[in-house]
């Protein structure tokens, strides 16, 4: 039993990730980025084919390797490397501070007060005849499962083979796969939520959803 | 009520000419926007008749100055003329040219391709108290005033299909086909059949289709027009555009414009100029057979006379396509030679021998187009022993590989059945025989065998990449650094050190297999036997035909860089002793981008080696399209060359495609896209369009690997993808068991 409020409150009050850049290998250091508070975006694009804020350049071998920001933010502080300096792998180089979104902040809550359920193996899973019946009508939170259920059928290469649910007892609180979409093993498949717990979960998730101020 | 609606006609044609004039000053069209405004804010306090009156000279107004306008059109007025949602479309043109059309091929939105408009139709001719009706196939792109679902005569890849599958019908059947051209260009997605393989495809069943063609140009945007546009007879409407690429996109290449950015007007009407795009020019030039007037400030759907008028045209051009190769002519020839339009009869079906007459006549005239375009400086000598060369080498083959060569293969097939014959009868006694021979032991040991090398994996083959040891080493592999493999977010490759990339690994990754561009170079002295190139047609060099402002600095640059007269390099060369004609793009002189000179040269190359039997390989080291500074002069070398292929092809050759770094646009959607047998070297990029241009052109993101040739191998664009150091083996293979039956060696 977690505490969400708690948690909330902790996320107020350092409402960011901090994303350290370390050096992917020894090399000269040229910054392009050189004081804190510069704005940094990630990488963009459909495909994430654009490249996000150059920060540093890396000489070594007479070959200039760019680093990129890896996420949208701003640059915290600089690591303790002067413009120029020779540096080692996995140095230092600057701590980036990306402010969380909505998405991110509630995505954080889940992973703290939902029991997550993994997939045991790569294939494409499906609920139950009788639960997939429920969560199409009434939504998975109608659904209420305990350890050792027959909850999934996991389809492979024309195998199906029933997966019991192992873990506590609760609601389906989300469900993190599509129908015929293959999944990896040990991707969540769905969060589960104690009943009792459940009112409380979706006040924090609506009182982030209206409260909270996202910053570039 | 009546003045109302000639009020409102009035605005109409003022909106009209305003959508015409653009962002234009002019005075005339100001002093019509004021006299009209002053007319209307007068006519309700005034007596009928005066209003009438006034509206009355108010119209001669309209007329006078229309005129006027007309006389100063500037080539972009023409493009936004062609662009207009008024302008007549091919449905308009159903209507009232033909006497009868039946739409085939999918009706208005219901259709593969609703820009793709076919139609079997009639024409209904009176000779004495007879009436014929001749049937014609009508395939051309339909705009339809606007419609939303036809995609502003933009042809998708399939609609190009389509239109290449009522050819074939209309081919079948025996009767002529009319192409109307209203295009800005082809639709730029690769998705199966892909826009250029599917207008290489269209190119090249043109070229060989029996019946007589004749395409109306309106709107001919470079590929797009060019997929249905290889005809007999070439008609232009005087107000419509043929050229390599719009203006905003010429202007976008000529101001070096990324990302989207806009032109400034004043450039791109300035492009527009310079591409030389309008039925004057392109008539000037030998592109197109005749120009058809329009009505001032272009033709809309109610100038019926204009109408009536490519109705004559486009009949009294089918008749003298078909009285050409046709044995009785005599005097109908003469009736037309004089006087367009002129009243005869000619029954439009033609026999075996003048549809082979016809396709003949087609090639000669495509032959004969941009040879202004290109400079050959050789003295008449050269040019006099190049000739005797090749008559002398086709007389040679004539003689080796034909009249000897058959009856040497008749001897031989009849020695190989007569052994075959006598082992049957002999090979019993034989195996007989040996066994008593070995049983005595009189024969002789048996050999040992390999077992290891039989039962044993087998290995890499060193000698395939020459144990690292190249004829040839890039200038790449000089300087002291490391290189970093594109695909290190990937596959984690790790820096190499440029001495080894590019030397001894022949510039590929070692951990990914990343093929990084090389030198044309390096594939001259490390795929041909060493000392076999002899290269040919070496003094035809690029001009500047159209006189593009600035382009014979970036010329002589190009020629001074390379040390080429012109982007292809066309050669002789031995591949282990095979001999093979090559044509090599390179994309160091001006992106490999092909022109007049390229297309000529490419085209001599072809026809040399048809005569010596050779096998055909096109090596494209890179080529950036059709080169737009030469206007249609390179657009015209899509037909010419894969006339060109056809005709090789049909001949029984062997022609090879083997692209590398990026290949796009116009070659590949004409004559290399056309081959049965195309490759690609690891990491090219093949396809029509960049994604720029797919960008701006169709607003759709497409994936960063859009263009890979792994894509290109599984939408069926190419056959296979060769490792670099691989080429010369692949090539040996495909050489041994590709083509046809006409190869010296075969």
């Amino acid at each position: 039993m977690i505490d969400v409020k708690e948690l909330l409150r902790e996320l107020r009050e350092e409402p960011y990730e901090k994303i350290s850049i370390r050096a992917p290998h020894s090399g000269k250091v040229e910054f392009v980025a050189k004081e804190p508070g510069v704005r940094v975006v990630g990488p963009s694009g459909t495909w994430k084919e654009v490249p996000g804020t150059l920060l540093v350049r890396m000489e070594r071998e007479n070959v200039k390797k760019p680093l990129y920001a890896p996420q949208k933010g701003e640059v915290m502080s600089l690591g303790e490397v002067a413009n120029g300096q020779f540096v080692q792998a996995g140095q230092e180089l600057m701590t980036i501070r990306h402010y969380l979104t909505r998405e991110e902040v509630i995505a954080r809550i889940m992973r703290r007060s939902l029991s997550l359920f993994l997939a045991p193996e790569k294939g494409k899973y499906y609920f139950f005849p009788d639960v997939d019946i429920k969560v199409k009508t009434k939504g998975s939170q109608s659904v209420h499962i305990e350890d050792g259920m027959e909850l999934f059928i996991l389809s492979r290469m024309k195998r199906e083979t029933s997966i019991r649910y192992s873990g506590p007892a609760g609601i389906i609180y989300a469900v993190y796969f599509e129908t015929n979409d293959s999944v990896d093993r040990d991707s969540p498949l769905i969060g589960v939520c104690p009943e009792d717990q459940l009112g409380q979960i979706q006040e924090v998730v609506s009182r982030v959803q209206s409260d909270w101020e996202e910053r570039d | 009520m009546d003045i109302e609606k000639r009020i409102q006609e009035l605005r109409d044609r003022l909106k009209y000419i305003l959508d015409i004039f653009g962002p234009d000053e002019n005075t005339n069209v100001i002093m019509l926007e004021a006299k009209l405004g002053e007319y209307v804010a007068r006519e309700p306090g005034l007596p009928k008749q005066e209003a009438v009156r006034q509206l009355e000279t108010l119209e001669e107004l309209f007329r006078f100055l229309e005129k006027k306008l007309e006389r100063e059109l500037t080539p972009m007025n023409k493009v936004r003329i062609v662009r207009h949602p008024q302008r007549i479309c091919l449905k308009d043109i159903l209507e009232n040219v033909y006497d009868n059309y039946t739409e085939i091929g999918g009706q208005d939105d219901y259709s593969i391709d609703p820009s793709m408009l076919i139609a079997r139709a009639y024409i209904t001719r009176r000779q004495g108290k007879k009436v014929h009706n001749q049937a014609v196939m009508v395939i051309g792109q339909e705009k339809g005033h606007g419609q939303e679902f036809r995609n502003g005569g933009s042809v998708k890849p399939w609609g190009n299909a389509k239109a290449l599958h009522y050819m074939k019908v209309a081919e079948t059947e025996n009767i002529p086909i009319h192409t109307y051209i209203f295009t800005p260009g082809s639709y730029p997605i690769e998705d199966y059949p892909g826009a250029a393989q599917q207008i290489a495809k269209n190119l090249y069943e043109m070229a060989g289709l029996k019946v007589p063609i004749v395409a109306v140009i309106s709107e001919g945007g470079s590929g797009g027009a060019e997929a249905i546009g290889l005809a007999d007879t070439r008609i232009m409407m005087s107000h419509g555009y043929y050229s390599v690429i719009s203006p905003e996109g010429a202007a976008a290449i000529e101001g070096r414009l990324r990302g989207g950015q806009r032109a400034e007007p004043k450039l791109i009407e300035h492009c527009a100029k310079q591409l030389k795009m309008t039925a004057d020019d392109n008539r000037a030039m030998g592109f197109v057979d005749w120009k058809i007037n329009e009505p001032e400030l272009g033709a809309r759907p109610e100038h019926y006379d204009f109408f009536r008028k490519l109705r004559k045209s486009v009949i009294s051009s089918t008749d003298e396509i078909v009285l050409n190769v046709r044995g009785m002519r005599l005097f109908r020839s003469l009736a037309l030679r004089r006087h367009k339009g002129a009243d005869v009869y000619v029954r439009w079906s033609l026999d075996s021998r003048a549809k082979e007459r016809l396709l003949w006549t087609r090639y000669v005239k495509f032959r004969r187009m941009a040879q202004d375009a290109y400079l050959d400086k050789r003295h008449w000598f050269s040019r006099g022993s190049e000739w005797t060369g090749e008559f002398f080498s086709s007389l040679y083959s004539y003689f080796r590989y034909d009249l000897f060569g058959k009856q040497h293969k008749k001897v031989t097939e009849l020695a190989e059945d007569m052994h075959a014959e006598m082992q049957v009868v002999v090979g019993r006694s034989t195996r007989y025989w040996k066994n008593i021979m070995s049983k005595l032991s009189f024969g002789t040991a048996k050999k040992d065998v390999d077992k290891a090398g039989l039962t044993s994996l087998s290995a890499w083959d060193d000698g395939a990449q020459n144990s690292g040891k190249w004829q040839y080493v890039s200038p790449q592999a000089k300087s002291d650094r490391a290189v970093v493999c594109p695909n290190t977010a990937v596959h984690g490759c790790l820096d190499q050190w440029a001495p080894d990339l590019f030397g001894e690994w022949a510039g590929v990754c070692s951990f990914c297999g990343h093929h990084f561009p090389m030198e044309y170079q390096w594939y001259l002295h490390n795929i041909f036997d060493p000392g076999s190139i002899y290269e040919v047609f070496s003094e035809i060099e690029s001009t500047n035909p159209l006189k593009f402002d600035g382009f014979d600095l970036k010329l002589d640059e190009a020629k001074r860089k390379t040390g080429h007269k012109c982007g292809c390099m066309t050669f002789e060369a031995r591949i282990e002793g095979t001999s093979v004609m090559v044509a090599m793009f390179m994309g160091a002189f001006r992106g490999g981008s092909v022109g007049a000179a390229e297309g000529e040269k490419f085209m001599r190359a072809m026809e040399r080696a048809r005569k010596k039997q050779l096998p055909f390989l096109s090596y494209v080291h890179g080529t950036a399209g059709i080169r737009i500074q030469e206007g249609v002069n390179g657009v015209i070398q899509m037909p010419r060359c894969t006339m060109a292929v056809r005709r090789y092809t049909e001949a029984g050759g062997l022609y090879l495609v083997l692209y590398d770094t990026n290949s796009y646009a116009g070659p590949v959607a004409s004559f290399l896209g056309c081959s049965p047998y195309q490759f690609a070297v690891r990491s090219a990029n093949i396809g029509f369009a960049g994604p720029g241009v797919i960008k701006e052109t169709t607003g759709m993101d497409i994936p960063p690997n859009y263009h890979n040739a792994y894509q290109a191998l599984s939408r069926g664009h190419i056959q296979g993808i060769w490792d670099r150091r691989e080429i010369r083996g692949n090539l040996v293979q495909s050489l041994q068991t590709m083509g046809g039956r006409n190869l010296y060696y075969r």
